[in-house]
């Protein structure tokens, strides 16, 4: 059914972009910048599910992807796992670890869970700081003889990117997916009356803990990937906390609650990013900035972008979703 | 331990303006740490430019901290307090982004401290340290007053009046935005005093401020809200516990360990232990 | 025959108030329950203990012969009572029929998305809401939203409906249809559970009335009963128009 969405098919073709430019190029330096957006796209579109769609903000979203680094190298270097294997793995390990938290601290409502989320963030990263098996504060390396199995290092750089590019159109057609679903409407009344939808016989702190955990799934997968590909992981780069905010000033730009927002929001936002943290003048305003724009959405244009478009164009709601 | 409990004092301190701004307008005021930290480099400032007695200081960087409030309030606040929860939060952190970017790009995140020192006053064995023993005595005295402020002042009770029922409050008369703006501009005064006596402490930066937001968070959840004198209660004891647990375990695990305790308090408390926990 | 509802002592206190004191009554199938009182007599809380959002300090609760007594409210309507509220609560940036689709997916029938789409449509019908079904909720009149209220419960197809003041701040015109669509939701099958204070409309709809008071039962019994029992005309004289009201049944 929901391949008769056009959005279905507007991911599609995003997809396929992604996959054609850098190989028509031939150029590794635009597939480094567009493996950027595609993490970020993940990350967004996952993080929507939770704030979009449930109402409960994640401070700490970016736990899964760095915990799922984690797991993934671990897998790879102490255990000799494949990398499809080790990613599959690390995406189920993290998110039964978010439907474990999860059950505790989705009895909190709004601002406390939000709180709570960062506590997380910071349980973890302090943990994984101490914790042997990965590696302590040093975190884990990759060696080159990993990459054999794909190949070689030149064509493993690909085919992670070609993965990755595959768990980008996973995640936005998963969005796409939930939220034409039963549970999908289940998450939508829980954001818009959490009483009331109790009331109305759903089980709110079940499905809450659910998307939790689906939340966490892909990006953990994309985080084994990507530190797959980059050959290394540390506590410091693995929970950035920074990420996990501009996240959610992604998510609100491009529209929070619609597909194509989170999509449209962080590939905005990823090259606004790297341009601002590449101009000597403006790096350290990169936090201001981000501030900025996140006052300004909230204040202005709650439903970010594409809120503005379906104010303006009514009937793009059916179109682009 | 007896210096915990004077530290505490000032945790009391902080988390009386989260807990003001929270009980009032149910508003999680997101901006809290970084105007902690505010207060802090306010003193540094005023005490290197004039070198005057810093807890005479404290009035004006107070008064600062007021106006401060209002003009964030007016910016970010105002707009999204009858919306949705996740607005205000969001409003609010983006404050907090800006303030700690700029704050970042000014002073980086090299230490500063204020370098003056209050003789200690000893008693058989132990010394208590001069500047703890001020920065408590100065926390209890704003402390009362803004008890005093809030139950003899007409101002004072009208907020807590807007804090009761806002509707009823505007049937009175009451002019609620004005009310609102004055009750966050007091949250920020007091945010900006601890970090004021927090700075004649210890070392700090921008970012030293989120230490001791994540400390009001657990005080404001343990006191419940609105209550100022619960709120200094609470932080003592909070005090009292950190001093009592540093000896054993490093430093670095207690924000933790805080985070825990916060966590599990509202898990088993969800409407605060003494007070409610939604406005 | 065993009572549809059943509560048995039921009890409540908060902090210092005894919200709900040893109140006991029971509903019948196919019939409509009045619940009247002063304010803060406890009629809401009761609903509250009945539905599920609070659990009783003393007491017991059966429907349809199973003990509810502090079951959660989305299991009981799982088991066929639903409730709309009386300061209503739509779900407002979704659409009335997605509003009412939510009552009919996680009601008594765990229906799929497209047949719970299809119960929505009858049901949005039936009350009348059919032309505003893809308008968001937060776009009805006062009337309407409390016939989404309406629509949102009696999709999740219950035996008991309990409905808290769904007549309040509605217009004489409103008032009528509404007692006229309750009328029909009784012969439907569906017994109701009614507080209300339009008390020409609970006369009329009601077969039985409960009487409240500081929490406790003041009275039970067929409409012309209780407005001619002294203790329940005694209770309202501070309030001349319903003391007038229930004269006028005399």
């Amino acid at each position: 059914m929901i391949f008769r969405r056009p959005t279905f098919w507007l991911i599609l073709l995003l997809a396929a972009v992604f996959i054609y430019l850098p190989v028509r190029a031939g150029d590794a330096a635009l597939r480094e910048d567009l493996i950027l957006v595609a993490i970020a796209i993940i990350l967004v579109s996952n993080l929507n599910l939770m704030i979009g769609y449930t109402g409960y903000v994640n401070f700490g979203h970016i736990v899964f992807y760095g915990l799922g680094g984690y797991v993934g190298l671990y897998l790879v270097t102490a255990r000799g796992w494949r990398l499809q294997w080790a990613a599959l793995a690390a995406g189920v390990v993290v998110s039964l670890f978010a439907l474990l938290f999860g059950m505790g601290i989705l009895r909190l409502r709004g601002a406390y869970f939000a709180l709570a989320t960062v506590g997380i963030l910071v349980a973890v990263s302090a943990f994984v700081s101490n914790f042997n098996p990965f590696g302590r504060s040093d975190g884990l390396y990759l060696s080159f003889d990993a990459y054999q199995p794909l190949g070689g290092a030149m064509r493993a750089l690909w085919v992670t990117y070609y993965l990755i590019v595959g768990v980008m159109a996973l995640s936005l057609i998963l969005s796409l997916a939930i939220k034409r679903s039963k549970f999908g409407l289940a998450l939508f009344a829980i954001r818009e009356d959490e009483d009331a939808a109790v009331v109305l016989g759903i089980n709110a702190t079940m499905y809450k803990a659910i998307v939790y955990s689906v939340s966490a799934f892909l990006p953990a997968v994309a985080g084994a990937l990507m530190f797959y590909k980059n050959a290394m992981i540390d506590p410091s780069i693995a929970f950035e906390y920074m990420l996990s905010i501009e996240g959610i000033v992604m998510l609100m730009l491009g529209g929070q609650g619609t597909v194509i927002g989170a999509a449209l929001g962080a590939t905005l936002y990823e090259r606004l990013r790297s341009y601002l943290l590449t101009s000597p003048k403006l790096s350290n305003f990169h936090l201001v900035i981000a501030g900025a724009m996140l006052l300004l959405v909230v204040l202005f244009a709650s439903g970010g972008l594409i809120g503005w478009l379906y104010k303006f164009v009514p009937r793009s709601r059916e179109v682009i979703e | 331990m007896i210096d915990g409990l004077m530290v505490g004092a000032v945790y009391g301190l902080a988390a009386m303006g989260l807990s003001l701004i929270w009980g009032v307008m149910d508003v999680i005021n997101l901006t809290h740490g970084s105007m902690i930290a505010l207060g802090m480099f306010a003193m540094y400032l005023l005490f290197s430019a004039t070198a005057l007695n810093p807890y005479l200081l404290l009035i004006p960087i107070i008064v600062i901290g007021l106006l401060l409030g209002i003009v964030v309030y007016w910016i970010a606040v105002h707009w999204v307090v009858g919306r949705s929860q996740l607005m205000s939060l969001l409003s609010t952190f983006s404050v907090n982004m800006m303030v700690i970017g700029i704050g970042t790009a000014v002073w980086s995140t090299s230490p500063y401290n204020v370098p003056f020192s209050l003789p200690g006053i000893s008693f058989g064995a132990y010394t208590f340290t001069g500047n703890h023993i001020a920065a408590a005595v100065s926390a209890l005295i704003i402390a009362m007053a803004l008890e005093l402020f809030l139950y003899n002042t007409r101002p004072g009770k009208a907020i807590r009046a807007v804090a009761d029922n806002r509707d009823a409050a505007e049937l009175m008369g009451i002019s609620s935005t004005a009310v609102l703006a004055i009750a966050f501009g007091i949250g920020i005064a007091l945010a900006f005093g601890s970090g004021a006596l927090v700075s004649t402490l210890f070392p700090f930066t921008i970012l030293s401020g989120s230490v001791y937001q994540l400390k009001s968070f657990v005080v404001t959840v343990l006191a419940g809200l609105g209550k100022p004198l619960g709120a200094l209660a609470a932080g003592v004891l909070l005090g009292l516990l950190e001093g009592a647990v540093t000896p054993f375990i490093a430093v670095s695990w207690i924000p933790l360990i805080e985070f825990g305790l916060f966590v599990v308090a509202l898990i088993l408390f969800p409407r605060g232990i003494f007070g409610r926990a939604t406005a | 025959m065993t009572q549809l509802l059943e509560v048995n002592g039921v009890s409540k206190r908060f902090g210092g108030l005894l919200a709900v004191s040893n109140v006991s009554f029971a509903i019948r199938e196919r019939e409509i329950l009045g619940l009247i009182g002063p304010n803060g007599a406890g009629k809401t809380t009761l609903f509250n203990i009945v539905n599920g959002v609070y659990k009783p300090d003393t007491g017991k609760i059966a429907f349809a012969g199973d003990d509810i007594t502090g079951a959660a409210p989305n299991k009981v309507v799982k088991l066929g009572l639903a409730r709309t509220h009386q300061i209503v609560k739509p779900l407002n940036n979704m659409s009335v029929l997605e509003n009412v689709t939510v009552g009919a997916c996680f009601g008594r029938e765990s229906l799929g998305l497209h047949a719970a789409c299809e119960v929505a449509d009858e049901v949005l019908k039936r009350v009348g809401l059919a032309e505003r079904a893809k308008s968001p909720a937060r776009s009805l009149t006062l009337a309407g939203k409390k016939r989404l209220e309406v629509a949102r419960a009696l999709a999740a197809k219950p035996k008991l409906l309990l409905l808290d003041e769904v007549l309040a701040g509605l217009t004489p015109t409103e008032v009528a249809q509404m007692i006229d669509l309750i009328f029909t939701i009784k012969e439907s099958g569906v017994s109701v559970f009614m507080i209300e204070h339009v008390m020409q409309a609970i006369m009329k709809l009601s077969d039985r009335i409960v009487v409240l008071n500081f929490g406790q039962k003041l009275a039970e019994g067929s409409p012309i009963e209780v407005a001619g029992d002294p203790q329940v005309i005694e209770a309202y004289l501070g309030d001349e128009q319903i003391a007038e009201k229930l004269m006028e049944k005399n």
